[in-house]
């Protein structure tokens, strides 16, 4: 069947690309200038950077190195934070779930208010309140993730003191990773929803013009017209019509960002105190914890390309038509 | 055939939100709401009424950029200064409008948290934003261009290669990289000799790499188009070297396509100043930037605001008038007809 066939094609590509990253993170190491085991623990003794050399493998030659760690990448094993001598898995472990928890929120909160927004901009085109909608949306373009944190964090968190404006409380996810952590689901959700809040509001805006001109596009088509002929309500047609074809752009850019925000809403994080994957890849950073370092960004790009590489698939299965274009060439 | 892309669209439905997810791939990874411009201005209304006359809103941006960089320069050069950025008043520290501590009588927007004229802290600092952000946006739309270019005009392993090395780039979130290349070249900057690069240049240097995958891909697929077009044939068959093609053919009309969304870059390029600096890494004091103003006194946000807010003010309306100046010029040049 072509789907089985486009679907090994896919798998191919993405095994390719997971080892070109896995191959760049390796070298970020081993491009160090100098001896990287001065790099990394340059006040260390002589008996742990020997130790931190056969760890690297620094010895043996380039090839070899990189089949080892690509061997330990399989084992979960991505070396140790030599500050604490904690293994990096362990790290990544008490931090992704808690970046995951709130690129889920800053979803939830940003389609929440896109989705009607943008639908009805779309069904009002040309109308005062889609234009408002849209100006609207057009500033919040404007207006970099820190800047509203620290709106944000100055009126609802400082004036009205509304909810704290830093501070981390484990939520239903993180148990699952780590199981030594409980949970503290109020404190949890009362600590998430600044943050959640200020990755939303950059989104609302572009999922809200992205669905309106979709929208557009739809509703002048000639099903759209047979169900308004036929008296369907304005409401049904809009939601149950309309939306579904015009998401699927949506959709793919949802995906993208759900990859991109796992790591990347590093200035949120760092700004409310939250001690996702970002906060402690800037920690990482500054403390010099190259090997830590590595281990983040692996994880991060990975789990970039994996959810690339699902959205994109579930974008041939949902529509029909990519499907056929392209199995034909 | 069989490129690297992890994220490639079937090429197959051109349809224009085709071309949204595609740029809304290349946008994304610094996880600022402003690049998204590059997603959301393709869908914007703006584009039906791109030949009539500039719109209020356009003059006002055209008429906010021409303030700042005037103030820029005055500052830069000296011509007109307001104050000496780094002359501290003890009296006047942390007082402004809305401070806890009141406000301060001669300076109309107060002062830091060290009594430096936020005014002329500001003024010298528009300077250091739009010097890094131009400059990186140079960098990054340079080489990122060229080997666009090279890419989509040479096709075959180069473009396989070149792809896939962009992709691997566009994996890592742009901050996270950006954030990674500041570090790095800071510490060798620092262990290589004594006269180091100042941290201006660092700046640019990174925030320009991490535009190069950006700007390469939509060169790439600019070029790409144009590879194909009669014109090129013809050149190619008068026994036109490759490289005069590419200068005399390629360049000239994928230019266009990269210079549209400068000015979206430029927009990028200072909040992604901004946001280096609140991470620790930006322009080192004293030397004002919007940025390091608001990671200097982030601290004192809750009792005197003024010092971020003014300095957060700068930077909105400058992204919000470039972001509207790009999509003008975006609409002027019409981008996708040479996508075509």
């Amino acid at each position: 069947m072509e789907l089985t066939k486009l679907i090994a094609r896919r798998a191919v590509q993405l095994v390719i690309v997971l080892l070109f990253v896995s191959f760049f993170t390796f070298l970020l190491v081993r491009l160090l200038p100098g001896d990287p085991t001065d790099i990394i623990i340059p006040f260390g003794t002589e008996a742990k950077k020997a130790q931190l050399r056969s760890d690297l493998g620094l010895g043996q030659p380039l090839y070899r190195q990189y089949i080892d760690y690509l061997g330990n990448i399989l084992q979960g094993n991505l070396g140790r934070q030599y500050s604490s001598g904690r293994p990096v898995s362990e790290l990544v472990a008490q931090s992704l779930p808690v970046s995951i928890q709130l690129m889920i929120y800053a979803q939830l909160i940003a389609l929440l208010f896109a989705l009607p927004l943008g639908i009805w901009a779309a069904y009002r085109v040309g109308s005062r309140s889609d234009a408002a909608i849209n100006t609207t949306g057009f500033a919040l373009l404007a207006l970099p993730n820190f800047v509203v944190a620290l709106v944000l964090s100055y009126f609802i968190g400082a004036r009205w003191k509304w909810l704290p404006t830093g501070g981390y409380a484990p939520g239903w996810l993180d148990p699952i990773f780590d199981g030594t952590r409980s949970t503290d689901i109020g404190g949890h959700f009362n600590y998430m929803l600044l943050p959640a809040i200020t990755l939303a509001l950059g989104q609302i805006a572009i999922y809200m013009r992205l669905l309106r001109s979709d929208m557009i596009a739809t509703l002048k088509e000639n099903f759209i017209s047979m169900a308004r002929a036929k008296g369907i309500s304005n409401l049904r047609i809009l939601w149950r019509h309309a939306l579904r074809p015009s998401s699927l752009t949506l959709l793919t850019v949802v995906g993208l960002n759900v990859g991109a925000l796992i790591g990347g809403a590093i200035v949120v994080e760092v700004i409310f105190g939250i001690p996702g994957m970002g906060q402690k890849i800037t920690l990482a950073i500054f403390s010099r914890e190259y090997i830590e370092l590595q281990g983040y960004v692996l994880v991060v790009a990975v789990l970039f390309i994996l959810v690339n590489f699902f959205v994109d698939f579930l974008y041939t299965i949902l529509d029909p038509r990519i499907r056929r274009g392209r199995s034909a060439t | 055939m069989d490129d690297l892309r992890p994220d490639a669209i079937p090429e197959s439905s051109g349809s224009t939100s085709q071309q949204i997810v595609g740029e809304s791939i290349e946008r994304g990874f610094l996880g600022s709401s402003s690049e998204i411009a590059l997603a959301a201005v393709e869908t914007g209304p703006e584009g039906e009424a791109s030949r009539k006359k500039l719109s209020i809103g356009a003059w006002l941006a055209i008429g906010w950029m021409g303030f700042i960089i005037l103030i820029a320069v005055l500052a830069k050069t000296g011509i007109f200064t307001w104050g000496d950025p780094n002359e501290s008043f003890v009296s006047c520290a942390r007082r402004g409008p809305f401070s806890q501590e009141g406000t301060a009588a001669n300076f109309i927007l107060g002062c830091d948290s060290n009594g430096r004229d936020m005014l002329a802290r500001l003024a010298l600092g528009t300077w250091t934003s739009l010097y890094v952000a131009v400059g990186a946006i140079l960098v990054g739309f340079s080489i990122g261009g060229l080997l666009g270019i090279i890419s989509g005009y040479f096709g075959g392993k180069t473009d396989t290669f070149l792809t896939g090395l962009f992709n691997i780039l566009l994996s890592v979130p742009g901050v996270v990289l950006a954030l990674a290349l500041v570090a790095f070249l800071q510490g060798s900057a620092e262990t290589a000799s004594k006269s180091s690069i100042s941290p201006e240049v660092i700046l640019i240097i990174a925030i320009g790499i991490v535009g190069i995958p950006l700007v390469g891909r939509i060169a790439r697929a600019s070029a790409l188009s144009w590879t194909q077009r009669e014109f090129v044939l013809a050149a190619r068959s008068q026994g036109a070297k490759h490289r005069r093609v590419i200068i005399k053919e390629i360049l000239p009309n994928v230019l266009p396509a990269i210079l549209s969304i400068s000015l979206l870059g430029i927009a990028i390029a200072i909040v992604a100043e901004g946001t280096l600096a609140i991470l620790g890494v930006g322009v080192r004091p004293p030397t004002p930037s919007w940025g390091n103003i608001i990671a200097a006194d982030r601290g004192n946000l809750f009792t005197s605001p003024h010092i971020v807010f003014e300095a957060s003010l700068m930077i909105f309306l400058t992204v919000l008038s470039l972001n509207m100046l790009g999509d003008v010029v975006r609409a002027r040049f019409d981008v996708r007809e040479g996508l075509l």
